[in-house]
């Protein structure tokens, strides 16, 4: 089963601003990018404007592998509780990536009854309006 | 008394350009600052284990250290309104004197001009509070709804009561655009105004002509504050906090004290006054140089006056013609240019430039200026800072 | 000359909460009251929860005689929002209550406004669900 959004409800756009243009650049072309301190190394997410580690301000994007494991994840089951937008139930995931970064998200097409911490997934991209792309995972083999 | 006197000093300073438009995100700015204060003091982040912001900054602390990679706050506090900055200080120098932090940096970034910000930065949330509450059904069905609108009839009063003309308040501004004219940091560098310059700008609202009133800005601004006992060990000559106090009186409201007895003065900043005095234990005679909220001009003037520069009423005429104000006379004021005539960063290029004063590096630098005082936040709660060269 | 409204662009309709609802029903009568303490008798605005001077909860809304006397005034060149129509001015009114309140003069050109001008209140239905008090000169 794909996630369903309730129709009518409009759905919060990212806030893009100088630090994290380039990575919602990235997911509008259906890439998944991370920044990268040029100085030390570190790759970076959510994008800020130093490096915690050496503070640079000096930061690249470098594509991810854009495979990783289900770190932690939350079924919203309860519409009230739930964001209004999104017909319930829907998962939502924190990815451990194999790069090293965590990000939230939501599975793709993965039922809430077949989830658990450590499967194996990978990104997809869904185009849910002409202003509106999201990185998502679906299950990945391994 | 509470008495936080050369418990604690001002180690690093950091203010960016000022320009219309930064290109760059509040965030950005503030890490840019805070890392530059701490190059200056000779610290680095790890050392940071305090920080204090103004309420509605739009960069919060979560940002601030995942981004520096500061991974040990054990204080972190606030002040708010336009008494902040020197407020601010006194809330790092709480800190360090009592021991919950040892390195505390103060910092603050707005967008001011190009608006560049996710948040709005004056309200941390879309909800009113009661002072929102004040303006929102008293004042702005009446199309009474600006800044300066809201300064302005309290101006008006004090020219009333004492018998000013509103041309007399252009002494303010042309003294700080001469002030800023020096300083490359300044919106205003190379281009001073006279006084028939402040007398063709345009009436806004009556009696406030535009030059009366700061402009926006982009910039950000950072101090980093420690115990006078680990100054010694760092870079720069410590500027000591002699004295720091903030002030709220009875129907203080935000440039809209309309309801209590008088409005024609600045109550709060009377009390701050009285308190750093009294704790530096000095003067009016003995301050050298003076950093006064000038986001206003016309309340200039006034703050001379709470402060005890001089008498009720005769603040403008202390400021006629500029001679005592300007580099050079008895009480320079402004010296970098302050918000008229440098920039507006609400304040806390007013505790930088007394820094730079007390260590020599003032583009503007008043000789001997061993002991300076900054005020805050004239119009609303108020605050204020003695700062000293000599513990 | 009066406030002119580009009804194009509402203009901000006061937030009405608990402690000033007294306020704004007296508005709508065409009415002007104001908080009085019931155990003290100070008159108090803008409306609080509590009387400032003896802490009582306990208050009333009284009538005013709806009479005062300009106490400090301003004139807009530019206006701050679409829907109020530059030059326009805004006074600070003392009643003869005590009380101080920030409206607009009716009738009246800003140059003729001055501080201690006696005035009376008027009230103005500037649009649906919004009626506002405002002042002329008396006499």
């Amino acid at each position: 089963m794909v996630m369903e959004y309730n129709p009518g409800i409009q759905l919060l756009r990212p806030l893009v601003d100088f630090d994290n243009q380039g990575y919602w650049d990235g997911i509008k072309q259906h890439k998944l990018i991370f920044q990268k301190c040029k100085y030390c190394g570190l790759l970076i997410h959510r994008p800020r404007p130093m490096c915690p580690r050496c503070n640079s301000m000096d930061m690249e994007w470098v594509p991810s592998m854009g495979k990783g494991t289900v770190y932690s994840w939350v079924n919203f089951v309860y519409a009230n509780a739930a964001y209004p937008g999104i017909k319930v139930p829907y998962l939502v995931v924190v990815v451990e990536m194999l790069d090293g970064v965590r990000i939230v998200s939501n599975m793709y097409d993965v039922p809430p009854d077949e989830i658990y911490v450590g499967m194996p997934v990978e990104v997809v991209f869904d185009d849910i309006a002409d202003d509106l792309t999201l990185p998502k995972f679906k299950r990945r083999e391994v | 008394m509470n008495n936080i006197k050369n418990r604690a000093a001002i180690v690093g300073i950091s203010m960016t350009k000022f320009s219309k438009d930064s290109e760059r995100t509040e965030l950005y700015l503030t890490c840019q600052c805070i890392k530059a204060a701490l190059d200056d003091a000779g610290l680095t982040p790890d050392d940071v284990d305090g920080l204090v912001k103004q309420t509605d900054d739009a960069s919060d602390e979560h940002a601030v250290t995942s981004s520096m990679g500061m991974g040990n706050l054990t204080y972190f506090g606030e002040s708010r309104w336009g008494a902040a900055p020197s407020a601010m200080a006194m809330r790092a120098a709480m800190g360090v004197a009592t021991g919950v932090a040892n390195y505390i940096v103060v910092y603050r970034s707005v967008n001011g001009a190009s608006k560049r910000r996710m948040t709005p930065s004056m309200r941390t949330s879309g909800q009113m509070s009661t002072s929102d509450l004040l303006q929102w059904t008293f004042h702005a069905p009446f199309g009474h709804m600006s800044d300066a609108g809201r300064v302005a009839m309290i101006v008006r009063r004090y020219m009333h009561e004492f018998g000013i003309n509103n041309d007399q308040f252009g002494w303010v501004p042309t003294v700080c655009r001469e002030h800023g004219a020096r300083n490359a940091n300044s919106m205003f560098y190379q281009k001073p105004i006279v006084f028939e310059d402040y007398l063709k700008s345009k009436m806004i609202v009556e009696p406030l002509r535009r030059m009366d009133f700061y402009e926006e800005a982009d910039a950000a601004a950072a101090l980093v504050v420690t115990t006078p006992e680990r100054a010694k060990d760092l870079k720069q000559r410590p500027v000591y906090v002699l004295g720091a106090a903030q002030h709220m009186a009875l129907e203080t409201e935000e440039l809209t004290s309309y309801y209590r007895p008088s409005i024609s003065g600045l109550p709060e900043m009377g009390k701050v006054g009285e308190k750093i005095f009294t704790m530096a234990g000095v003067a009016p005679k003995d301050i050298k140089c003076v950093q006064l909220d000038d986001s206003y001009g016309p309340f200039v003037p006034m703050q001379l006056e709470e402060l005890g520069f001089c008498n009720q009423g005769e603040g403008v005429d202390f400021c006629n013609r500029g001679d005592r104000i300007r580099l050079g006379g008895e009480l320079p004021l402004n010296t970098s240019g302050g918000s008229l005539g440098e920039g507006h960063i609400h304040g806390m290029n007013h505790v930088i430039e007394a820094v730079r004063q007390i260590r020599g590096t003032s583009t503007a630098q008043v000789k001997d200026a061993e002991l300076v005082l900054v005020a805050s936040g004239a119009g609303g709660p108020a605050s204020g800072l003695i700062l000293g060269g000599k513990s | 000359m009066s406030m002119v409204y580009d009804t194009e662009h509402p203009v901000p309709i006061p937030p009405i909460i608990w402690d000033n609802m007294g306020y704004w029903e007296g508005i709508n009568r065409h009415e002007l009251v104001f908080q009085r303490c019931k155990e003290c008798g100070t008159w108090r605005h803008p409306p609080r929860p509590v009387c400032p001077k003896c802490r009582s909860f306990e208050k009333e809304w009284a009538p005013s005689t709806g009479k005062g006397a300009v106490y400090s005034w301003v004139t807009y060149q530019e206006s701050p929002h679409p829907g109020f129509k530059a030059p326009y001015s805004v006074a600070l009114v003392e009643m003869e209550e005590g009380v101080r309140l920030v409206s607009n003069m009716v009738d009246i050109k800003p140059e003729e406004i001055s501080i201690g001008m006696p005035v009376e209140v008027v009230f103005e239905d500037i649009a649906e669900g919004l009626t506002l008090p405002k002042f002329r000169k008396v006499g």
